[in-house]
């Protein structure tokens, strides 16, 4: 099963190559990896997509917080969360598919942000599925290009007041 | 106000440290640090070949129970010393490694012997630094040997650029204390845990400690003892557990695991409740795992989180120092009426434990004119040092040999390489133990290939006149190698014949050491006599053993621990 993790670790030098060298040496997965400051600048948050078992799952877990830059490690499997990610996707135009193109634009809510002769490049964030569907629709025109980010997650805050 | 350079500085902070003896080998990166020791107080070993420091710092961690300390150079250095580390890391051994580095500013473009030991070494150490300003030193050292010898220890790597070294700065004002916030180990186990785990073993009908290297690193071998025979439960250890708990005791069935006792494998497999303490369920220990103690619960007392239900699933788990998990058991248990009342309800299985132990025995055959039999080797000179001695091992036959017919009645008077099982260990780890304890009986297990893979430090200990006892069981194979040839493919000895090899006597002499030797079972005492009354230089002690002598019983790799080979 598919866990999004996010670690957060002090902001020192070598501390991404702890990480994924962990994740190497161990056999475990990572499928994608984002690494950002947090409020505090010494503070950098990890967030990782990684699969496998529980056992596998509670070794990631237990191994991470074995590290010495680990400061917590916050699995949001069976936690309510909101989790995006943003793909740069250049497709082809012609005269004859722009009209539509935009309007698949619209209807994900994304966006061009670069337009040439040939192309648009557009922007998209959402969950993992969004994007798999904005691309699927995109495909037949022809996709020169796709770059996506790794996911980012954060829990949702308690409803009642 | 005076200023000091980083090297002097990082002097000062070893002496904070309490540490009186560093290991070690100079090159250009370290100059700084070699001009300071000149008028230092601290006593500095000086090596043949950097990984004998690294094994030197080690042994001498073991037998002690305060960190190693190694200082190296940058390149070459540093990478002799990852065998060393590696071997440390598995066994948890606590251990702080200094490595010179080129200048900051020209780390990366491949100055001369620049290596990226940090890099190297990330897997293989607790926890490493690269210092990139004299400023941050003091609080690196603190941290250094903080993380070395809490929780659970390990090796600890510092690398320091010349320019740090060779930096200046005011007075030295080194942290008293330090907390991180990100590291924090648990020592107290948890109390609702405890509770569920003596319950669990006062109902158990076949109970069984299984105890680890964690009782020896938690110095809690008395309250191991305590707690077993308490509540009459037979005991076995690992490897590295050997001296945790008394070799002489009567509820101690020995090793368990590939080469453990027929006793400790039958009582691991038809035990209704296992107490794992500080031990990692090896899988040199489990053999095959799915049927790995199937009837039993288990309790599980581990400092590391990542050590339980790794391998094998627990049913109780104490994360908590094992030490202080025992004194809380033990305080908890019932009035010691009723402890012997328990003990009495066990008295079927410990008749059963005997009949286990007597059955077959760990055995030899030493013919009185036949070839000497390593494990006779052994026996007499567990009989000549009444076992007072501290004994290390190489890595194969010997050290299994060594494990069974030599009885360990104290932690930390067998140190041995257990994880990595590092050829070429444990002459530098006897050496590393004598410094440590100068009036001690000191004598490495050696076979003749592992000896020679750090033979050079002979003449370290001759520099520092060192008696350690050099006990070559010289087979002239690389016989743990050949003994699995000879089991599992087909008797086809493919390079594993050593017999070109030095005159291990000649050698000696050659280093001024003293060389003996003996080729007849009836040489063998009188050889060890001679060899033990030497007190100013090391002595090399050339067994001439029987070449095909095997390690038995022996569970081959895979199978279940009750599917052993006997002799
Ligand atoms: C040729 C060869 C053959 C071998 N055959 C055998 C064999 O037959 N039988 C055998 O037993 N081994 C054998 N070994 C050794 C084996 O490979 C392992 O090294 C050994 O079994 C591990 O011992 P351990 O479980 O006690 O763990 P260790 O490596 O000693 O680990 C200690 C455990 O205790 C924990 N710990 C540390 N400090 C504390 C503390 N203060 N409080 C609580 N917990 C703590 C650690 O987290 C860790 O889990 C062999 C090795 C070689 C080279
Ligand atoms: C550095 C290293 N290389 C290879 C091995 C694999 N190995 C394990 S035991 C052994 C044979 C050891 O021979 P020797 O030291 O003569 O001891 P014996 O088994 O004969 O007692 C070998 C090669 C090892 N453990 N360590």
């Amino acid at each position: 099963m598919r866990h999004t993790i996010s670690v957060l670790v002090t902001n020192e030098f070598g501390v991404l190559s702890r990480i994924s060298g962990l994740f190497s040496g161990r056999g475990f997965n990572i499928e994608s990896l984002s690494v950002a400051e947090t409020l505090d600048p010494h503070v950098s948050r990890m967030t990782i997509v990684t699969s496998g078992d529980d056992k596998v799952l509670e070794q990631i877990n237990k191994q991470l917080n074995k590290l010495i830059n680990v400061i917590k490690v916050y699995d949001f499997t069976g936690e309510d969360h909101i989790e995006r990610e943003l793909a740069l996707v250049k497709v082809n135009i012609t005269a004859d598919s722009r009209a539509e193109i935009l309007s698949i634009v619209d209807i994900f809510r994304a966006k061009v942000v670069d337009v040439s002769p040939r192309t648009y490049t557009i922007e998209i964030t959402g969950d993992e599925e969004k994007i798999s569907a904005l691309t699927e629709l995109l495909r037949p025109f022809g996709i020169k290009e796709i770059v996506r980010t790794g996911r980012i997650a954060m829990a949702r805050s308690p409803k009642q007041k | 106000m005076t200023k000091k350079n980083g090297a002097v500085i990082l002097l000062e902070c070893l002496i904070k440290e309490g540490v009186d003896t560093v290991f070690g080998f100079p090159g250009g990166a370290v100059l700084p640090i070699y001009d300071a020791l000149y008028d230092s107080p601290i006593k500095h070993i000086l090596v043949r070949h950097e990984q004998g420091a690294v094994h030197m710092a080690d042994g001498y961690a073991r037998a002690l129970g305060r960190p190693g300390v190694v200082i190296v150079t940058s390149g070459p250095g540093a990478t002799n010393t990852v065998t060393g580390i590696a071997t440390a890391y598995m066994d948890s051994i606590p251990m702080v490694v200094i490595t010179g580095q080129v200048p900051t500013a020209l780390i990366g473009n491949d100055a001369f012997q620049e290596a990226d030991i940090v890099g190297i070494t990330r897997p293989c150490t607790k926890h490493n630094y690269l210092v990139k300003d004299l400023k941050d030193l003091p609080r690196i050292i603190k941290e250094s040997f903080y993380i070395a010898t809490t929780g659970r220890p390990g090796p600890v790597l510092v690398d320091i650029p010349k320019d740090v070294l060779t930096a200046v700065m005011g007075e030295l004002k080194y942290p008293d204390k330090i907390t991180i916030e990100s590291y924090q180990p648990n020592y107290k186990g948890h109390p609702g845990q405890i509770k569920k785990a003596l319950q669990l073993i006062l109902s158990a009908k076949r109970p069984v400690v299984y105890a680890g290297g964690g009782v020896v690193l938690s110095n809690a071998a008395q309250e191991l003892t305590a707690f077993a025979e308490k509540l009459g439960i037979p005991t076995t250890t690992t490897l590295m557990g050997l001296g945790g708990f008394p070799g002489t005791h009567d509820l101690f069935m020995g090793m368990l695991g590939m080469h453990g006792t027929f006793c400790a494998n039958m009582a691991v497999t038809n035990t209704d409740c296992l107490i794992a303490i500080g031990a990692r369920f090896d899988d040199r220990v489990t053999g095959k795992i799915d049927e790995f103690a199937p009837y039993a619960d288990i309790v599980h007392i581990d400092i590391d989180p990542t050590s339980i239900s790794k391998n094998v699933s627990v049913d109780i788990p104490i994360v908590g120092d094992v030490k202080e998990v025992l004194k809380e058991m033990v305080k908890a248990l019932p009035q010691a009426k009723a402890l012997k009342e328990h003990r009495k309800g066990l008295s079927e299985w410990q008749a059963q434990i005997n009949e286990w132990r007597t059955t077959h025995a760990l055995s030899y055959n030493q013919e009185p004119n036949g070839k000497i039999k390593p494990q006779f080797v052994i026996e007499k000179l567990y009989e000549l040092t009444k076992g007072n001695a501290i004994i290390t091992t190489e890595v194969g036959q010997n050290q299994m040999w060594a494990a069974q017919f030599f009885k360990y009645d104290k932690p930390r008077s067998f140190l041995t390489s257990g994880g990595l099982g590092t050829m070429g260990f444990g002459f530098p780890a006897a050496i590393g133990a004598q410094i440590a304890f100068p009036k001690s009986t000191v004598a490495v297990i050696a076979g003749d290939g592992s000896l020679q893979m750090n033979i050079q430090e002979l003449a370290t200990a001759v520099q520092y006149k060192l008696p350690v006892k050099v006990v070559i069981l010289n087979n002239m194979v690389l016989g743990m190698v050949r003994q699995w040839q000879e089991l599992f493919f087909d008797k086809r000895y493919s390079h594993t014949c050593i017999s070109v090899a030095p005159d291990f006597v000649k050698l000696a002499d050659a280093y001024g050491a003293v060389g003996l030797r003996a080729k007849k079972p009836s040489e063998v005492e009188q050889v060890l006599k001679e060899g033990l009354a030497v007190k100013d230089r090391p002595v090399l002690m050339d067994f001439r053993i029987d070449q095909f002598e095997g390690v038995y019983p022996m569970v081959p790799a895979g199978q279940p621990l009750n599917k052993m080979l006997l002799v």
